[in-house]
């Protein structure tokens, strides 16, 4: 009878405790591995169960508007800023960063791992016309590509088919170039996590232009009643936390991170301070 | 080759450990489709059968609807499930998207046109076989309806097993209104999509055998529990 009691307080007890909130994040927090670390640091520290939409960034901004979520997890400054003046979020937080990565054949035909900058190096993609897969999902990914592609002045919707706009997430996209061995632009947690690398390459990397920041939004109650603040409040606080500052800057994905984290001056994720 | 021989093992290693993750999204792929199949055959199997013996004015335009919602795109309904159960949509105020219960309604939306449709072409030939007696025996609508699905119960079991398998194996629907939210609302297919975005073919292949492994199981025990295929009956 006792066990039986405590069975029950035990069931009764982490019901309490296990409390839901709803995030929407982009496809590379989840294919880099990192939410498979943090989701039961969270759980743990917290009390909170992040149940984790895997969207785009634009659906996840959309998830947003419509109140579906509670906070979203994204990485385009004009659409996070678009947002939040539209009264849809409190507040923009930056939690960390990483870069994007130009990756491609082995061979590398275009020859960009010559390049000195992010722009030159699909400068030489496009007079190599070497196939090219794009996301075209309107994420952040997608977003940063396009915003390259206008820097070197081109316009990619007068490319001709060796620009491959797949509409897809970020490791399935990958997949698509692996398999057309083609050139991608990918964050560099994605590409390190990618179990199907064939015989892509990583080429291109370093340029300031690459740099990837991911923001914290909680969506505002005041446009969606029913979304739970606090809880959104109190992962943003987590977030912020040192617990989560060293258990995102000691992430690394087998060993290879590791090389990468060296060579660069700073960790490969970094919270960023309060401001 | 060699991929396909790793899912092999993959899903060998899986069911050998009982790993707990599997067990957590086979059990929720099977609760969401069985209790669809439940809804959809409740509504469905009555619907096709007084379809085959009532005359009215529209039979053939509601035949021809039903047969064409067979092929509905399970991501359309996706989309208008979603649509509807968005917060800021008319249903909103459930709070129903992203959870189970919009998984059940999605699948019941794409399974029960099927089902409707299996159980009319059967019950018409049926009903050509027993319309004389039925009605000779001054049988009310309510009791031939019923008369005709317990003789027939062998061709709506393979309706609704029919049903069923699209339900389990259904991705582009389930994957909008349930988001593929690990520890609520992954089941087995969402989790292939997953995995094979993550580019780790093994694991995801893997699943994909557990997957037609289960619908194996499902079919064959239920064919064993009505005792079709046996002496006499088969």
């Amino acid at each position: 009878m006792i066990h039986f009691i405590f069975a029950v307080l035990i069931v009764f007890s982490t019901q309490v405790q296990a409390e839901t909130m709803r995030l929407a994040a982009t496809t590379s927090f989840n294919n880099s591995g990192l939410s498979d670390v943090l989701l039961p640091a969270i759980r743990m520290d917290t009390g909170l169960d992040v149940q984790l939409l895997i969207v785009g960034t634009g659906q996840a901004i959309r998830l947003g508007e419509a109140g579906d979520v509670d906070a979203i997890l994204v990485h385009s400054k004009t659409a996070e800023a678009a947002f939040v003046a539209a009264g849809f979020g409190t507040h923009r937080r930056n939690i960390m960063y990483n870069d994007f990565v130009i990756i491609g054949p082995r061979s590398d035909p275009a020859k960009i791992s010559e390049a000195e900058s992010a722009v030159g190096a699909i400068q030489l993609i496009f007079e190599a016309r070497n196939s090219f897969v794009s996301r075209g999902d309107d994420s952040g990914t997608h977003k940063k590509e396009l915003a390259l592609w206008s820097a070197a002045v081109l316009d990619p919707r007068h490319f001709g088919p060796w620009y491959k706009a797949v509409g897809a997430g970020m490791g399935a996209s990958l997949n698509s170039a692996s398999g057309l061995n083609s050139y991608i632009m990918a964050d560099r947690a994605s590409w390190l996590n990618f179990g199907n690398k064939g015989a892509l390459e990583l080429l291109f990397s370093g340029d300031p232009m690459l740099f990837n920041q991911y923001a914290y939004i909680a969506v505002n109650p005041d446009k969606h009643n029913h979304v739970n603040i606090q809880a959104a409040r109190r992962l943003e606080q987590w977030l912020l936390s040192a617990r989560a500052k060293s258990i995102i800057n000691n992430y690394k994905i087998n060993g290879e991170a590791c090389i990468y984290l060296q060579w660069h001056a700073l960790a490969l994720y970094y919270i960023k301070g309060l401001i | 080759m060699n991929e396909i021989w790793a899912g092999i093992q993959e899903a060998f290693w899986l069911i050998i450990i009982l790993d707990s993750d599997l067990i957590e999204i086979t059990v929720r792929s099977l609760k969401v489709s069985f209790t669809a199949l439940v809804v959809a055959s409740a509504l469905a199997l009555p619907f096709g059968t007084w379809l085959a013996i009532r005359r009215f004015r529209y039979r053939r335009v509601t035949i021809a609807a039903l047969n064409a919602l067979m092929g509905l795109p399970p991501v359309v309904v996706g989309l208008i499930v979603y649509l509807l159960l968005s917060r800021s949509g008319p249903f909103g105020v459930l709070g129903l998207l992203f959870t189970p219960t919009a998984m059940i309604v999605a699948q019941v939306i794409i399974i029960t046109p099927l089902i409707a449709s299996i159980t009319h072409q059967a019950m018409r030939e049926l009903w050509s076989e027993y319309h004389d007696l039925l009605i000779s025996l001054n049988t009310s609508k309510r009791q031939r309806v019923a008369a005709l699905i317990w003789d027939g119960r062998r061709t709506l079991m393979t309706a609704a097993l029919a049903g069923f398998g699209r339900a389990i194996g259904e991705v582009g629907a389930i994957m909008i209104v349930g988001g593929n939210i690990d520890h609520a609302t992954r089941v087995l297919t969402t989790a292939i999509a997953l995995e094979t975005g993550k580019g780790d073919f093994a694991l995801a292949l893997g699943l994909g055998f557990v997957l037609i492994a289960l619908t194996l199981v499902v079919n064959l025990a239920i064919h064993a529990l009505s005792r079709t295929e046996r002496e006499g009956t088969w």
